[in-house]
């Protein structure tokens, strides 16, 4: 009989219309990493939901140390030791990073706070693990790289010693990705016990022991990561072989659509621009890379570009139209279609349906209204039409409350919304952040089809990989600026990577010199 | 059975009922909790009155649920897209002084004399919303301070209004003149009641938003603007636009319920309704806040639960019989009243109590069967 900390046996739990967990057994040794992979929806979320209290399985028992345990909330599940990492933060916006740290188990003497010795614990154990973070900060004012470690400590704080992360790396930057990774392998060597969820492959591959797989909520194996391969436990998941490698016709470059010249943007965090004099163009039939590092104006450039904030100076032309000031409705109308960075700040309203959320950017259009009544058949039979079409898994089909979907599943929504719209210029912000192998091989063919269809494509993302598969051209953004210009073709990671860092520059300076 | 009632309980109308009923159910009980300690004798009766009372007198009810329906509707609906409308006493008074005005200044046919005073009312009760709505959207101040603040501008400027027209105040019985019969609205004919159509205006006005809220595109924006204002920019909604017209909507029916207040007959003939410019706040606009939580903000929510508080008020009148003196009936009105509508915002504590509750039934019934002792 093996020593497991914790069994998960024969777990069974169900949602209106889906049976999310359908008898599975999950057994995680003392300091072992062990991950769990699934399609997007398969049901790893709610898996780890159940060990962490926040469900009740209708069906099958839990155990630590061989003893049967009843977790009914968080509560329980942090005295067993239990800390979980969700998918999506639960931290409070406007609290500080000690404040969320130590919310719920404040240290007190009869009732008064006691600040200092929290906060000298939380240094203690930012140090020890190299999870740096500024504990007066406010969560609203730091990266989601920081969120998390704050999120982390968290889980240290409580002494928790099983961790569960839910897609951690989804989030993260490349950089970021190899100290968590880093942090995990400390973690297990101190005799911590990690459930860790992802999709990437290379992850699992890299720190993992042991790999669970479920498929369509039902279990699909339990493998050790040091008897298989990438390509076996891809097969494991999705039930076919996947192709990593996207084929890409060349392509005749057609006119500019997207145009934007010196464009700047204030920083809401300093005083200084968040993006310095920006100007390049995007044509019919290409995939435009912006790459770098996260924080270098990026996100910044994109809001100004899509209208959400303001532009401090420049000009930004779509297909021939001068829209620097124009609505985000006029944008939408004059062919962008944008695919949000944050998918629950932006790009849902997580209290509307599925269907609902589908026509969010076409809900106003002749197709579903009559003088300004809702045609609700039109609605549901095109939102029956994406969700067929781009896989889109729920409970209940289009009336299936958003909030309630796995996050591959939102994010295939907001990307079939998109892609479905008319447009000339698709801006795409890590489009495939956390959807599965077999959705990102979807996604990344419609992007190329896009290209294909002679539409422009700006495409923004952490990942190189990703970078690297689909671009035709990769511009690089370095504090703010355009450092340089690659031609996918021929560039390399490591020379991106130079970019990326800094450490190399060309176009930008001998542009500024030129105009 | 358990299971059906698992099932049920996971329809979002039905969770919405249930959790009033139940918030309903809370607040009786501190209610006779609290006429038991004024007096214990007669807390049975009396209680009994309370709750039963209102049905003898079904044409009040009716009749004092209109105003509060409508000032409900006015607090939920701003409530739908994320504002809340705490001023919708000031609308109510200035659509009351707007009906007034053209009941006593406006020379017009019978038959229609009444119909203008009640499109003069809902006029100025949607300039008095218009504004805090302006300011939210233009300036970006908060709507539930300009709002307080023009309750009471504007329960001052009806008063000082009032009290320099020699035509319609009377300063001798510090009240308005009798309204000419021809500004008031018809009656139902429910003897000793003042029940009008207003009752039933004010049920097509909620019926109406209702159809708004889920059938148009405008009721689309609104609800998703309230639900997450960032996803509504992001897509290309015109949230000033929007929040300018819905603060002109609710105004319009908070000032619709003022102007249905003073133009309902009354059962004296040759007298009508009055106000008198005392300086206070319009109670009815509070009442509104209370009943559109309880409605969970929801129009047709709104209209049962605004009969339900007129009937408590009406049964609590009847309840004095039993000695308790008005204060303390006042007291337990508002107590079920105010505890229902906190309750009801609690509706998510509310609903995991019962489903932790059910769940350890639950597993108390599984329990047996498990094969727990083998380890
Ligand atoms: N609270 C809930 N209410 C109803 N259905 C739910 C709820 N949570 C999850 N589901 C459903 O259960 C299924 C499994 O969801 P889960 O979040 O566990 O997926 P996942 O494996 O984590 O997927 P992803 O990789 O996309 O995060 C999904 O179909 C989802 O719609
Ligand atoms: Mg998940």
């Amino acid at each position: 009989m093996e020593n497991y900390i914790i069994e998960m046996l024969n777990i069974t739990k169900e949602f209106p219309g889906i049976t999310a967990n359908d008898d599975i057994t999950l057994c995680l040794r003392k300091g072992e990493i062990h991950a769990l992979l699934g399609e997007n929806g398969a049901g790893k979320s709610t898996l780890m939901s159940v060990l962490f209290g926040l469900y009740q399985a209708e069906k099958g028992e839990i155990r630590k140390n061989g003893m049967v345990v009843k977790i009914n909330n968080p509560n329980d599940a942090n005295d067993l030791g239990i800390g979980m990492v969700h998918q999506h933060f639960k931290l409070i916006d406007i609290f500080t990073v000690l404040e969320n740290i130590i919310l719920g188990v404040e240290p007190n003497k009869m009732g008064f706070l006691q600040k200092k010795e929290a906060r000298e614990k939380v240094i203690k154990l930012s140090k020890q693990y190299g999870l740096e973070v500024n504990p007066d900060a406010l969560i609203e004012k730091i990266s989601v790289g920081m969120q998390q470690r704050v999120e982390i400590l968290k889980m240290l704080y409580r002494e928790n010693d099983i961790l569960i992360f839910d897609e951690p790396t989804a989030v993260l930057t490349p950089q970021e990705i190899d100290e968590l990774m880093e942090i995990m392998r400390e973690f297990a060597r101190e005799g911590k016990s990690i459930l860790f969820i992802t999709h990437k492959l290379n992850e699992i591959m890299a720190v993992a022991d042991r790999c669970t797989v479920l498929r369509k909520g039902k279990l699909m194996g339990d493998v050790a990561i040091k008897d298989t391969t990438k390509e076996e436990l891809s097969k494991m998941m999705v039930g076919r072989d996947v192709n990593f490698k996207v084929h890409k016709k060349t392509k005749e470059l057609g006119d500019v659509v997207l145009s934007v010249k010196n464009i700047k943007v204030s920083s809401k965090i300093h005083s200084n621009n968040a993006v310095k004099n920006v100007s390049f163009d995007v044509r019919a039939g290409e995939i435009l890379c912006l790459a770098g590092i996260d924080g270098n104006g990026q996100t910044e450039f994109v809001s100004a570009l899509t209208g959400l904030e303001k532009t401090s100076s420049g000009i930004i032309t779509l297909c021939g139209r001068d829209i620097t000031k124009a609505t985000i409705r006029t944008r939408s109308i004059s062919g962008m279609s944008h695919i949000p960075e944050d998918r629950h700040k932006y790009g849902l309203v997580l209290d509307y349906s599925l269907e609902e959320n589908l026509v969010l950017q076409r809900y106003w259009r002749p197709e579903f209204q009559h003088f300004g009544f809702i045609k609700s058949n039109a609605v549901r039979s095109y939102a029956e039409k994406l969700i067929k079409q781009y896989d889109v898994r729920s409970g209940q089909g289009p009336i299936t409350p958003m909030r309630s979907m796995s996050g591959g599943n939102q994010q295939k929504a907001i990307l079939a919304r998109e892609i479905d719209k008319e447009h000339e210029l698709l801006i795409a912000v890590q489009p495939t952040r956390g959807l599965d192998i077999g959705a990102i091989e979807y996604i990344h063919k419609q992007l190329v089809a896009r290209r294909d269809a002679g539409k422009a494509v700006l495409l923004i993302s952490l990942e190189l990989e990703e970078v690297m598969n689909l671009s035709d051209r990769i511009l690089v953004m370095y504090e703010g600026e355009i450092v340089g210009e690659l031609d996918a073709k021929t560039t390399t990671v490591q020379e991106l990577g130079l970019y990326m860092s800094g450490a190399k520059r060309s176009t930008a300076k001998e542009n500024e010199n030129a105009g | 059975m358990q299971v059906n009632i698992k099932k049920a309980g996971k329809s979002k109308g039905f969770s919405a009922f249930t959790a009033a009923l139940l918030a309903v159910l809370l607040g009786l009980v501190f209610g006779y909790i609290i006429m038991t300690i004024a007096s214990p004798a007669n807390s049975f009766l009396g209680f009994q009155k309370l709750l039963m009372g209102g049905f003898k007198r079904i044409g009040d009810v009716f009749y004092y649920a209109t105003p509060i329906l409508m000032t409900g509707l006015a607090v939920g609906f701003a409530f739908k897209m994320g504002l809340f409308n705490i001023g919708a006493s000031g609308q109510y008074t200035m659509g009351m002084f707007f009906a007034l005005y053209v009941g006593f200044m406006w020379k017009l046919p019978d038959s229609v004399h009444w119909l203008v005073c009640v499109l003069a009312g809902m006029i100025g009760g949607m300039f008095w919303g218009l504004i805090p709505g302006i300011f939210k959207a233009l300036l970006n101040v908060n709507e539930v301070i300009t709002s307080i603040m023009f309750n009471y501008i504007g329960m001052y400027l009806v008063d000082m209004l009032i009290q320099g027209n020699a035509t319609m105040y009377i300063s001798s019985k510090t009240r308005t003149s009798y309204l000419p019969a021809s500004a008031q609205m018809p009656s139902l004919g429910i003897t000793n009641s003042s029940v009008n159509i207003s009752i039933f205006i004010a049920i097509t006005a909620a019926l109406i938003l209702f159809v708004v809220l889920n059938k148009t595109t405008f009721g689309y924006e609104l609800k998703a603007t309230g639900f997450n204002k960032y996803a509504s920019a992001y897509a290309g909604m015109n949230g000033k636009r929007n929040i300018i017209l819905t603060m002109a909507i609710a105004g319009a029916m908070a000032g619709l319920g003022g102007a249905f207040a003073i133009l309902a007959p009354s059962t004296i003939a040759g007298s009508s309704m009055t106000y008198e410019p005392v300086s206070v706040i319009a109670a009815n606009g509070f009442n509104g806040i209370a009943v559109a939580l309880l409605g969970n903000s929801s129009p047709i929510g709104i209209i049962f639960s605004a009969l339900f508080v007129s009937h408590i008020q009406r049964g609590g009148t009847l309840a004095s019989l039993y000695g308790y003196k008005p204060e303390i009936i006042d007291v337990v009105i508002a107590v079920i009243i105010y505890f229902s509508a906190f309750a009801m915002l609690m509706n998510a504590m509310v609903g995991n109590l019962i489903k932790k509750l059910f769940s350890k039934n639950q597993s108390e019934k599984i329990l047996p069967a498990d094969p727990k002792e083998e380890a």
